[in-house]
């Protein structure tokens, strides 16, 4: 089941490669089939019922390269599965907003979408390191290509410092990963890639110290955190809209993804003394990418500055590591991932339109596309954190949880909700209202975008509104992970529980 | 006294020779190209079916001057191999130039014979021999079209450096058979390192950082690789390379100049110098030849990692390691060199930067074998490529070699760049779109199809590949 998760799109892509030259929307067509197929095949798990804490939904374990103890092994739970859901919804959106736009290589640019979202699925179910790794590259070399074909004026530029970006911190994570399974098996005798026999090794904390910043730094990069968000600007801007949706809908998720699935469980106790850093970087991520996102007169940069501060909500969160903390996180990659992709998509469709994106040359849209204003204002005021959207939930909890560890770092990141309004109202102002500067004759939202934006107007509302399904789906997930975390807190610095903050961490 | 045996265990040198000599007398009878062609194919894969039979019998010492054990026939395996491609590529690439290109598959065939000895060496005469048949057969290799400008100063620029390399190495040998009186790599571990000896293994080491253009060694390696015919090139950078450095790992443990310090640091400051060098030379080339013979010094720098790890992860680990990589390095070497030599029209070769855009919309075939082997020469998984620089990390990361596994991830960085830079060439839409039939035979087309399913295969289910490696490879008793 899960293998044909990945494998679904793997051969849609394929397929879809190849349609092109029968008819022109055949690819478009795969790939919505092929996402609903993807769609379907996760619809069991949400069904089942949610099981004990530290049970798998489900799990897959092959042999692959037996001389390393190296398996194909996949499995699900709360988080991924949330995650994965999240991956195929924003996948059906990025079709159906590249429906228009993408009019040259049809079938290629539906093959790189596809298997873009496939290494993305495979990030989330990979169990075993290695595959975890060749998962976490690969879903680069299509995105590389999406937005080196179909991306704007500057491309080339902006697809290869992508890549090098990824690729690098990457190399530092296979490193890190090498010389864990190295003392892994210097302790043991065997060697073995596999998740949850890595658990179990035992680090000095010097070098526990350096392999977890291997792994810090691949998913800082990807989250993106300051310093390492550099790229992500350049990426989105050139970006066409469907590869926007997929970089900030999903594949910025992975990177979180990683923090709290390896970095965390991996290294509890350096992480324990390194979170007040963490932390600090995710505030300064916060701050400082809110008061970029203010500064920026290209739209499509303006939202990739605020997914910066956004993430940097998730980074507070996570080291936070206590369970409110993570619900918001979860909750925060959520509806970040829908809010984001919305902005694009709208951002996309005003380039389509009017073949800018230069917010100085726009204005007064709003009586030229009254549905195309509204929509954007109601993803903004989302995006900023109105009480009953999505985004409010996850960032409410995540300050919660924060607060109990760090009162003056979580007192700095509250200053973000106030960034977060100029930046998000200054979007609408200088896009929809006031003088228009042009003359533009231009569209308006068709029954296809409507669709399109009232699924994820839904999404977030019912996020907003009802957010309590997907806390429970996540809940198991945490009970079990911080269980672990406290046993290990526990065991490894008996010598500081009486300070209280590392086991304060561990409260439900 | 040779025995039965012996000669048994010989004969994937012995046939080849046998090859190179039929050939020989064929042209001498009837010169004529496909004949030729056919006959030498015909030899090689002779040879290669008396590999399995071989295997029965090995490790066998035969005269002091060679043994033949499972690390010698591997790469045997591999460089014929190899060897066959680049027929397939020459047939292809010479079928529709002008002259005589009959000697070539001769010339091909003892460069073959001479890697095969380089592998089974554990002799100084044999190292020389099989280092000289190899190299003299290239020198004719790259000066081969006589009427070019360009690969005759390939010729003889390769003729000079390799003839110098080659006194080092003579004068490396005779330093240290003055100080010790034996010629056997093993007998050598057992002797006192004295300085005369250390200084001879040095000069050796030049020797052989020549021949695989190792940074300060280098200075050749991008003129001939241009001058060189396309094919030619990729046996230069496939067969050439990886013969010696199968070579280097064998004498270097065996003979234990690996355990000495000085000569540790030396080849460390080699590696990481040809792996930064390397890589930021290719940067500014706009020459897709000169990139690839740029992108192989780095290549090489990373190998020698293997190679300094051999201390902490023993000699098995690194003769794995070694093959592993060696194997990924050749095919995804052997596809690029054969896109360019398809690509090269009949009156010049394909190798500006500018004759590669839009390749994805004019020759979409070549374009996707091409990608795909330069993303595997970046290391990206999936491919042949990944595993080899993974084994190297592992190799690395247990003998704690931080250094060299930093300069391996920026050259690594750097190294992706300038393959993107090709990727993203072919990836521009071409001034005139039309999708041209592919023009060439099936042949070189077929050749890449089996790169490009071997790039795939060793990157996807290497598992095979390793068994064949792990436990049963023995570099050293």
């Amino acid at each position: 089941m899960l293998a044909a998760l990945i494998l679904v799109l793997v051969l849609g892509g394929l397929l879809a490669w190849h349609a092109d030259r029968y008819a022109a929307n055949a690819p478009r067509w795969i790939a919505l089939v092929t996402l609903a197929l993807d769609g379907a095949l996760l619809v069991p798990y949400f069904v089942g019922g949610l099981p004990e804490a530290g049970v798998w939904l489900d799990d897959v374990r092959w042999r692959w390269i037996p001389r390393f103890g190296i398996g194909f092994h996949l499995g699900l739970d709360g988080v991924s599965l949330l995650l994965a859901a999240l991956t195929v919804f924003l996948g059906i959106m990025a079709v159906a907003a590249s429906w228009t736009e993408i009019k040259e290589r049809v079938g290629f640019f539906h093959f790189n979408l596809l298997w873009t979202l496939a290494g993305v699925m495979g990030v989330f179910l990979a169990l075993d390191l290695f595959l975890f790794f060749v998962f976490w590259e690969i879903m680069i070399v299509p995105m590389y290509f999406l937005i080196a074909l179909w991306g704007h004026e500057n491309r080339a530029y902006a697809a290869i410092k992508f890549f090098l970006f990824t690729q690098i911190s990457g190399l530092l994570m296979l490193l890190a990963m090498v010389v864990l399974v190295a003392i892994h098996q210097r302790n043991t005798g065997v060697y073995t890639f596999d998740y949850f026999d890595l658990l179990k090794t035992n680090l000095e904390v010097n070098t526990a110290l350096w392999l977890m910043l291997g792994f810090f730094i691949a998913f800082t990069v990807k989250l993106p955190g300051v310093p390492f968000h550099t790229w992500l600007p350049d990426a989105h801007t050139q970006a066409p809209t469907g590869g926007s949706v997929i970089l900030a809908g999903v594949m910025l998720k992975t990177g979180a993804y990683g923090l709290l699935r390896f970095v965390i469980p991996f290294f509890p106790e350096v992480v324990a003394d390194f979170s007040p850093v963490a932390m600090g970087l995710g505030v300064a991520g916060i701050l400082y990418g809110g008061m970029l996102a203010f500064a920026q007169s290209d739209m499509k940069r303006l939202v990739a500055y605020s997914s910066v501060s956004h993430m940097g909500f998730v980074l507070v969160g996570l080291f936070a590591w206590n369970a409110l903390a993570l619900q918001g996180v979860v909750i925060t990659l959520l509806a970040h991932g829908i809010s984001a992709a919305a902005l694009f998509v709208l951002a996309g469709a005003v380039q389509e339109r009017i073949h800018t994106r230069d917010m100085d040359r726009m204005g007064g849209l709003w009586s030229d596309v009254p549905r195309m204003a509204a929509i954007g204002l109601f993803f903004s005021v989302a995006a900023l954190g109105m009480p009953g959207l999505g985004n409010f939930i996850g960032e409410f909890l995540v300050l919660l949880g924060a607060y109990r560890v760090d009162a003056a770092m979580t007192a700095a990141a509250a200053l973000g909700l106030i960034i977060a309004p100029v930046y998000s109202l200054i979007l609408i102002q200088r896009a929809f209202h006031g003088e228009s500067r042009e003359k533009h004759r231009i569209r308006d939202f068709g029954a296809r975008e409507l669709t399109l934006m009232g699924l994820l107007i839904a999404a977030t509302v019912w996020l907003g509104l009802y957010p309590q399904p997907m806390l429970d789906v996540s809940e198991t997930w945490l009970k079990s992970s911080l269980r672990g975390w406290e046993e290990t807190v526990a065991q490894q610095v008996p010598s500081q529980a009486p300070s209280g903050i590392p086991l304060r961490r561990g409260e439900p | 006294m040779i025995t039965a045996a012996d000669l048994l265990a010989l004969s994937p040198l012995i046939a080849l020779s046998s090859a190179a000599v039929i050939v020989m007398l064929a042209i001498a009878f009837r010169r004529d190209h496909r004949l030729t062609f056919v006959l030498t194919i015909a030899g090689i894969l002779i040879s290669l079916v008396t590999v399995p039979l071989v295997s029965d019998v090995t490790p066998r010492l035969v005269t002091p001057l060679l043994i033949v054990d499972r690390y010698a026939l591997i790469f045997i395996v591999m460089a014929y191999a190899a060897g066959l491609a680049t027929v397939v590529l020459c047939w292809e690439y010479f079928r529709v130039r002008e002259g005589q290109p009959e000697e070539l598959y001769i010339l091909i065939l003892t460069a073959l014979l001479g890697a095969g000895v380089l592998a089974a060496a554990r002799h100084f005469a044999s190292f020389f021999l099989g280092l000289e048949t190899l190299s003299v057969s290239l020198f004719a290799l790259i000066a081969y079209p006589l009427r070019e400008r360009r690969a005759l100063e390939a010729g003889i620029k390769y003729l000079v450096l390799s003839g110098v390399a080659s006194a080092f190495l003579l004068f490396g040998m005779a330093l240290i058979y003055a100080e010790t009186g034996t010629m056997e790599f093993t007998a050598l571990g057992t002797m006192p390192g004295t300085f005369p000896a250390v200084i001879g293994t040095i000069l050796i080491v030049v020797a052989v950082g020549f021949k695989l253009s190792l940074v300060p060694f280098h200075l050749w390696t991008a003129d001939v690789y241009q001058g060189a015919p396309a094919p030619v090139t990729a046996l230069l950078a496939t067969v050439s390379k990886g013969s010696v450095f199968v070579l280097l790992l064998r004498y270097g443990l065996e003979s234990g100049i690996l355990r000495a310090p000085v000569l540790n640091v030396l080849l460390a400051l080699i590696a990481a110098v040809s792996m930064l060098v390397g890589n930021l030379l290719a940067l500014r080339q706009n020459n897709v030849k000169r990139i690839l013979a740029y992108s192989s010094i780095g290549h090489m720098g990373y190998l020698l990692v293997a190679l300094i790890a051999v201390n902490a992860i023993g000699g098995d680990f690194a003769a794995e390691a070694l093959m592993v990589y060696l194997a990924a390095y050749f095919v995804m070497t052997l596809a690029a060199f054969g896109v360019v030599a398809v690509m090269s029209p009949a009156d010049r070769e394909a190798e500006e930067l500018d004759d590669y855009t839009g390749l994805f919309w004019t020759r979409p075939w070549l374009a996707t074998v091409f990608s795909v082997s330069l993303l595997s020469l970046a290391g990206i998984p999936l491919t042949a490529g990944f595993i080899g620089k993974f084994y190297l990390f592992a190799a690395g990361s247990q003998g704690s070699l931080w250094m060299l596994l930093g300069a391996l991830i920026v050259g690594s960085g750097l190294g992706l760049y300038y393959y993107l830079r090709i990727v993203f060439q072919m990836a521009q839409t071409p001034a005139a779109l039309q999708a041209e039939p592919e023009a060439r035979p099936v042949g070189a087309h077929l050749l890449l199809a089996v790169l490009l399913l071997l790039i795939f295969g060793l990157g996807v289910y290497p598992a095979p590949f390793i068994d064949l490696l792990h436990p049963e490879i023995k570099i050293s008793k």
